[in-house]
């Protein structure tokens, strides 16, 4: 069902826009057929917009739940920790401050993004349990490497300052289909790696002992985890930006859609790729000005967070 | 009526604390501070010798130096006034919610007074720093009401760790609205974006003047509530049984912390960290008196943030580093310092 929600999303996006290009136009363009007036909007402005948002929202929805699951807390997605923010500082540098592009700006943001998750965890981890001083770690973590981008930015040249804010709240802009080849690599070795981990995964998240137990070799599999879950954020942020909340909602959301049983891994991975569909979708064409999407999955995902805390409130659990 | 304590007495300072004694760091805060302030007037790109600033000081600006010197003394001036106004308003905030992490930047009242600055800006064509004020202020109270709220739905009240996180929210929001507003607008942005990262470089003396008078009501309601933080921190039941109406503390004491952040604000930018630092250390050099505290808390602030904006002009000279950007680089390891120190649930 979600895979049929993400290609009709892709269909919606690859057809509508400020000229209506009808589905069968756009399949024989696809499939390298010339339409006159068309050819160029979808093979051009359209396409790897589409592209690059399906698989940055695979990223985001895939890393975000993994450590959601892993750490056992819905608020330890790598957006509110901090992990995002170190990618994006990384990828900020690069950018602004040595005009580097392409390949060096991706493995450079999955450097910091590595070395960021490691301080946190080594900041906030005491005798094995994180739990909330993790999060609360990251959050000041976060807000370092905030006002870290913030100085970097204020030095750019001005022209490129707009651009940098664009990017900052994370935009599929003026995507191009090379963009996307180092995002479908890392998704490919990375993500199937993930996938493969899920029964791992799913023991950890009844505790260390209990996966223990299960016969999880647990230190190991974390790793794996972690190295694994950051690399897709991290990369997926060097090419997008940190698109705000995506790798925080998609989990939560696909927990929703189909229930506790199963893993969550593949459906919030889908999730995140809808997300990112539908929201660049609506800050380009719905909303009265042009938005890059980061700016509307903000807008949309911070009620969440409230509603969560709220929520969480309510029945009383201890956070 | 039986007599009772007075609390104050309940809480009377360690005889090795005492009232002189907290005089005289009272006075050397003061001298730190005023050493602080010759450093920030002398210290720049330029840096002058005192016969200049003599010079600067009394109006002269016919050479370079002296008229750097007139440029810095308002920043300067700015640095004192805001960075008072935020350490103050931090440790009124971490006594009325007993939250150790409070702080107006981390609860996302800063942020709340940014958008509502911003806005006015771009919809209203807001242009006087009068109105900044205002609007300012407004943001800061609406936001300070929302976080508080939500953080302390549910069973356990306000604990740390929910306050912290609604604000966390509330801020990411903010700023997604932030940016929302001013992308279309081009020709605010720039403005705008160097506003939002807290900077005093900008100061004039005429636009620092015009927040004295709510800087002095905020910090004369703040003072004038230090008894009853005092008696909130004894817990709210106990604040009850000794004759105190803790919604009515709670709010008042609010509300100066509200005037006093969101005027800082609305002048400086955003500014994260003086209120969640400066308390902190005061605590350790005055101990809980909410008296001794406040005063305290007020130099301090003063002092880190004249000596954040020093440091952000000398490391990367002959450019600025803002001193928002300082301060959070120094305030965010002390926040992660609090929170692994496990003192998050004391207060």
């Amino acid at each position: 069902m979600l895979l049929a929600l993400l290609l009709s999303a892709a269909v919606v996006t690859l057809t509508l826009g400020r000229s209506y290009v009808p589905i069968t136009d756009v399949l024989r363009i696809l499939l390298g057929g010339e339409v006159p007036g068309a050819t160029f909007t979808v093979e051009v402005l359209r396409l790897p917009r589409t592209v690059l948002s399906i698989l940055a929202g695979l990223s985001f929805g895939l890393g975000g739940v993994a450590f959601q699951i892993m750490l056992r807390n819905p608020l330890a997605s790598p957006d509110i920790i901090g992990i995002s923010s170190g990618a994006s500082a990384a990828a900020v540098f690069a950018i602004v401050g040595l005009s580097l592009t392409g390949p060096v700006v991706s493995i450079l943001a999955v450097l910091a993004g590595l070395a960021v998750a490691m301080l946190i965890y080594g900041l906030a981890v005491r005798n094995g349990e994180a739990g909330t001083r993790l999060i609360l770690v990251g959050i000041g973590v976060s807000a370092m490497l905030q006002s870290l981008i913030s100085y970097v930015l204020l030095n750019a040249p001005a022209w490129n300052r707009q651009e940098a804010i664009r990017w900052l709240s994370g935009s599929v802009n003026g995507a191009r289909l090379d963009e996307a080849l180092p995002l479908l690599t890392t998704f490919i070795v990375f993500g199937l790696l993930l996938l493969s981990r899920s029964r791992e995964l799913e023991t950890l998240r009844l505790g260390d002992d209990m996966a223990a137990a299960l016969g999880t070799p647990v230190s190991r599999s974390r790793i794996v985890i972690i190295i694994s879950a950051v690399s897709i954020i991290a990369v997926a942020t060097a090419v997008t930006g940190p698109i705000a909340f995506v790798a925080f909602l998609a989990g939560p959301i696909a927990a929703h859609i189909v229930g506790a049983n199963g893993s969550l891994l593949l459906p919030s991975s889908l999730v995140g790729a809808v997300l990112v569909l539908v929201a660049d979708f609506a800050g380009q064409f719905l909303l009265p000005a042009r938005y890059p999407v980061g700016v509307v999955t903000g807008v949309l995902g911070a009620p969440y967070l409230i509603y969560l805390i709220i929520r969480v409130n309510r029945t009383g659990r201890a956070l | 009526m039986r007599p009772v304590t007075p609390p104050h007495q309940a809480l009377a300072p360690t005889p090795w604390r005492s009232r002189s004694l907290n005089l005289s760091g009272l006075a050397g805060a003061f001298a730190i501070l005023a050493v602080l302030c010759l450093l920030s007037v002398s210290i720049g790109t330029r840096t002058t010798s005192l016969s200049e600033i003599v010079a600067g000081l009394s109006g002269s600006n016919e050479t370079i130096a002296e008229a750097a010197v007139s440029l810095r003394v308002p920043r300067t001036l700015l640095a004192v006034l805001a960075g008072a106004a935020l350490g103050v308003a931090g440790c009124v905030m971490q006594g009325v919610t007993r939250n150790p992490l409070a702080d107006p930047g981390i609860l996302g009242v800063n942020t709340g007074a940014a958008l509502a600055v911003v806005i006015g800006i771009a919809w209203f064509g807001m242009s006087d720093p009068q109105d900044f004020l205002w609007s300012g202020i407004v943001g800061a109270g609406l936001t300070a009401v929302f976080v508080y709220t939500i953080g302390s739905l549910g069973r356990d009240g306000a604990t740390p760790l929910k306050l912290a996180l609604a604000g966390t929210a509330t801020a990411i929001t903010f700023s997604s609205l932030v940016v929302a507003i001013i992308l279309p607008r081009a020709d605010i942005a720039g403005g705008i974006q160097s506003w939002q990262i807290g900077g005093v470089g900008g100061a004039t003396l005429s636009r620092t003047l015009s927040i004295l008078p709510v800087l002095g009501a905020g910090f004369a309601i703040s003072l004038l509530s230090a008894r009853k933080l005092n008696l909130l921190a004894l817990g709210e039941d106990m604040a009850t049984g000794l004759g105190e109406r803790v919604a009515v503390a709670r709010l008042t004491a609010a509300a100066g912390a509200i005037l006093l952040c969101g005027a800082a604000t609305a002048v400086c930018g955003p500014i994260a960290f003086v209120g969640l630092v400066v308390p902190h250390v005061c605590r350790l050099l005055a101990g809980v008196d909410y008296r001794w505290l406040l005063p305290f808390s007020a130099l301090g602030g003063a002092g880190l943030l004249v000596a954040a904006d020093i440091l952000g002009r000398i490391v990367a000279r002959p450019a600025e580093i803002d001193v928002g950007i300082v301060t959070a680089l120094i305030g965010a390891p002390f926040f992660i310092w609090i929170v692994r120190a496990r003192r998050v649930r004391a207060l």
